[in-house]
């Protein structure tokens, strides 16, 4: 699905990303984890195609050379990033987003664009096997959202979107436990042998809910441990300093 | 075609010229101009010596130069200040007989005339050049005992109206290009709709501007009588050519006591080229009266084409209780100047005025928001709340807010808030991630800033204006 084969990142000539490689399978989840500013949100970006980065190596996403792909491009081809920061758009109403980039996808995919009712009637049955409030979907997109309200609003785009690879960006943080299980169970209703996710994460408790086949630790740079879920219980309790 | 120009019409769609023979009144501006355009017009001599007092005044005149945009010094006699298709001349009696290069054409800007594709629901006056060409609904309407036709027919038809309300809100002698108006204008609307009566539909004009080194004048004059609502709407546009091309109308509103006028502008003149070269100088007066308690105008402008688009669309509030609302996009993109705003004259006691302007810059673009709000001393409670947003793309362009306020009575409440906002980087980053491309994503960004206007359109052209929206700004950003 996705291979990172000796990716390096540079921003405004500091060196973040460093030698990094990171081989994910179809149906397989990876949990990301590493200290603030290892560069967690660097790779997640640069996956996305975020410009600004002074880049080597090279990433090929389905057999596909990711650089090839502009941004909007590989949202076509499944690849969704649920921000660590969502951003906020005054004056745009978040179900008229949510439709209007579910269509742009569904297009790129020559699939049929659905229309206001049709939209409706999914995004309902979505919000409610989420148990997301629909409220969230008449407001101004993530405009005066409290914190969890933003993560859930990223969590509902995942699972409309369906898309093949997820990376997602300390979804986790600052959520109490029931926006985190509804977090943990977005993910795991979309669970398949076809989709695959990268999950960034700081603490070990989303993984109680998220079994991840493999856990990494990012650390100056470059992917300095790759092991089991026991590997977060062990970071947990020792912290970084001892890899 | 070459590539060139097939590119410049993907810009604007609209660019097209007619290529259609026209009766011309010789070039220049003097008395004989004047005759020749209230002769070919038919008109009584009251109107001829209107236009004449207008022309004399016109003498003592000087343009006015306090706008921010400048523009180079227009030669007013090397303008031609009449032109008017050749089949015009023996008016048409009915659709029929109009020429089909005009129907083409207008079928070609999305204003069918033909009875049987007419637009749902929305009557149209058609304006080509200095003339009227077609009325549709006119029969539904007349029913009603609603006049909706060109001004020149109703100079002919209903002099009284017209002798009464016209100039009454834009004096003569009001300025420089307002006066100019009053002596050549040509054709425009005129409605009228009587005591307590309902306009059943939309009504609409819609300006095309087709022959070349001409200027366009239209007239404007909307009566709402006691107790009636008319909603009414004006769209416009132009050829792609490399001169300027001057556009002075006025327009006149008056409502009555407990009458509503509701008056709603597409303006998309062609805008010039990416250099600037070309496009409409739009220097308009607009302003309207409410004259009667508890009477309402509310003026909504899209405003994204033109090279320079100079207006202040106003509210003279002289009925007590009457409400005053002026709703404003202003899009700049390229080498484009905008100064535009409004006046709300507070004369009449609880008197009540709104104005929401968002105003958006692109490339080398400069737009500035000018307004005015004057409360008069005998203004009691009058109220004033005033709302200017600034959207900016790019660091090359400029916006600018120039509200003046006059207040000589303190039981009253003026608000102001104002904004400038960029789109952010993030933000486009965030809508490119789900799917949006550059353009989309500014489309959306850009209607969701403008939404408050938006929502002030009537349904039907709410939709055409935010494709609009999104297509002045295309090549703006990335
Ligand atoms: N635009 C930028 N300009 C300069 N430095 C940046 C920029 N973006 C990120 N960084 C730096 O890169 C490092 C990695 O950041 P980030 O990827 O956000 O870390 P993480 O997500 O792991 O906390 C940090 O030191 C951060 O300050
Ligand atoms: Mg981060």
């Amino acid at each position: 699905m996705l291979k990172i084969n000796n990716l390096s990142a540079k921003i405004e000539n500091k060196q973040i990303l460093n030698g990094l490689n990171l081989n994910v399978k179809a149906g397989e989840i990876h949990a990301i984890m590493g200290p603030n500013g290892s560069g967690k949100s660097t790779l997640a970006n640069i996956l996305s195609g975020k410009k600004g980065y002074e880049i080597s190596g090279s990433i090929t996403y389905q057999d596909k050379d990711l650089f090839k792909l502009e941004i909007e491009e590989r949202a076509h081809n499944g690849l969704f990033l649920a921000f660590q920061y969502p951003l906020e758009i005054p004056g745009v109403n978040t179900s008229n987003f949510l439709k209007t980039s579910l269509n742009a996808i569904r297009k790129s995919n020559g699939k049929k664009e659905l229309d206001a009712l049709e939209f409706l009637k999914i995004i309902k049955l979505k919000a409610a096997e989420l148990k997301i409030d629909e409220k969230i979907l008449n407001r101004q997109l993530n405009v005066g959202f409290s914190g969890g309200e933003k993560k859930k609003n990223e969590i509902l785009q995942m699972s409309l979107y369906e898309p093949n690879m997820v990376i997602l960006d300390e979804t986790d943080s600052g959520l109490d436990i029931d926006a985190l299980k509804i977090v943990a169970n977005g993910v795991n209703s979309l669970r398949d042998k076809k989709r695959s996710f990268l999950i960034i994460t700081h603490y070990q408790r989303l993984l109680d809910y998220i079994k991840p086949d493999f856990v990494h630790v990012l650390m100056q740079g470059k992917i300095a441990k790759t092991g089991c879920s026991d590997l977060a219980l062990e970071l947990e309790k020792a912290g970084y300093e001892k890899i | 075609m070459r590539e060139k120009e097939l590119e410049k019409i993907k810009e604007y769609k609209y660019g097209f010229s007619t290529d259609i023979e026209d009766v011309k009144a010789p070039k220049g501006l003097n008395k004989k101009v004047i005759q020749f355009i209230s002769k070919i017009k038919n008109e009584p001599k009251w109107m001829l010596d209107w236009r004449l007092k207008a022309y004399d005044r016109l003498q003592k005149l000087t343009e006015p130069d306090w706008q921010k945009p400048k523009y180079p010094k227009i030669n007013y006699q090397d303008l031609y200040y009449y032109s008017a298709p050749k089949s015009m001349k023996d008016k048409p009696k009915n659709l029929e007989d109009l020429d089909p290069k005009l129907l083409e054409t207008y079928k070609k800007l999305g204003i069918p005339l033909q009875e049987q594709k007419k637009l749902n629901n929305i009557a149209v006056d058609a304006v080509f050049d200095s003339v009227s060409v077609a009325t549709t609904f006119k029969e539904k309407l007349t029913e009603k005992g609603i006049i909706f036709c060109p001004i020149s027919e109703a100079i002919q038809k209903h002099p009284d109206l017209v002798k009464k309300y016209l100039g009454s809100v834009i004096p003569l002698t009001d300025h420089y290009f307002a006066t100019l108006n009053s002596a050549v204008f040509t054709d425009g609307s005129f409605v009228y709709i009587p005591k307590n009566v309902r306009c059943p539909m939309e009504l609409s004009t819609y300006f095309r501007i087709n022959a070349s080194e001409t200027g366009q004048f239209e007239r404007t004059l909307i009566i709402a009588d006691e107790g009636s609502y008319v909603s009414y709407l004006e769209g416009c546009t132009a050829p792609m050519r490399d001169e300027n091309q001057l556009h002075a109308a006025n327009v006149e509103l008056i409502a009555l006591d407990n009458a509503e006028i509701k008056y709603s502008t597409v303006q998309n003149w062609y805008p010039g080229d990416k250099d600037g070269k070309g496009g409409i100088y739009n220097f308009v007066t607009k302003r309207g009266a409410c004259r009667g308690k508890n009477s309402k105008i509310s003026w909504t402008q899209v405003e994204t084409g033109s090279a320079i688009t100079w207006k202040y669309p106003s509210c003279i509030l002289q009925g007590d209780n009457s409400v005053g609302e002026f709703y404003s996009i202003a899009i700049t993109n390229n080498y484009q100047k905008a100064d535009t705003g409004t006046k709300m004259i507070h004369l009449g006691k609880n008197t009540k005025s709104k104005i929401i302007s968002k105003g958006i810059s692109a490339g080398f673009a400069d737009n500035t928001y000018r307004g005015l709000v004057d409360i008069n001393r005998k203004a009691e409670n009058a109220r004033n709340y005033t709302q200017c947003d600034s959207l900016l793309m790019g660091s090359k362009c400029g916006a600018h807010t120039i509200p003046y306020i006059k207040n000589k009575n303190s039981s009253s409440n003026i608000e102001h808030e104002a904004t400038t906002s960029k789109i952010s980087e993030e933000q486009l980053f965030y809508c490119n991630q789900r799917g949006l491309n550059q353009e989309e994503a500014v489309s959306l960004i850009v209607n969701g800033f403008c939404k408050d206007v938006l929502q002030q359109l009537p349904m039907e052209f709410a939709v055409e204006a935010q494709k609009l929206v999104g297509i002045s700004l295309e090549g703006s950003v990335g």
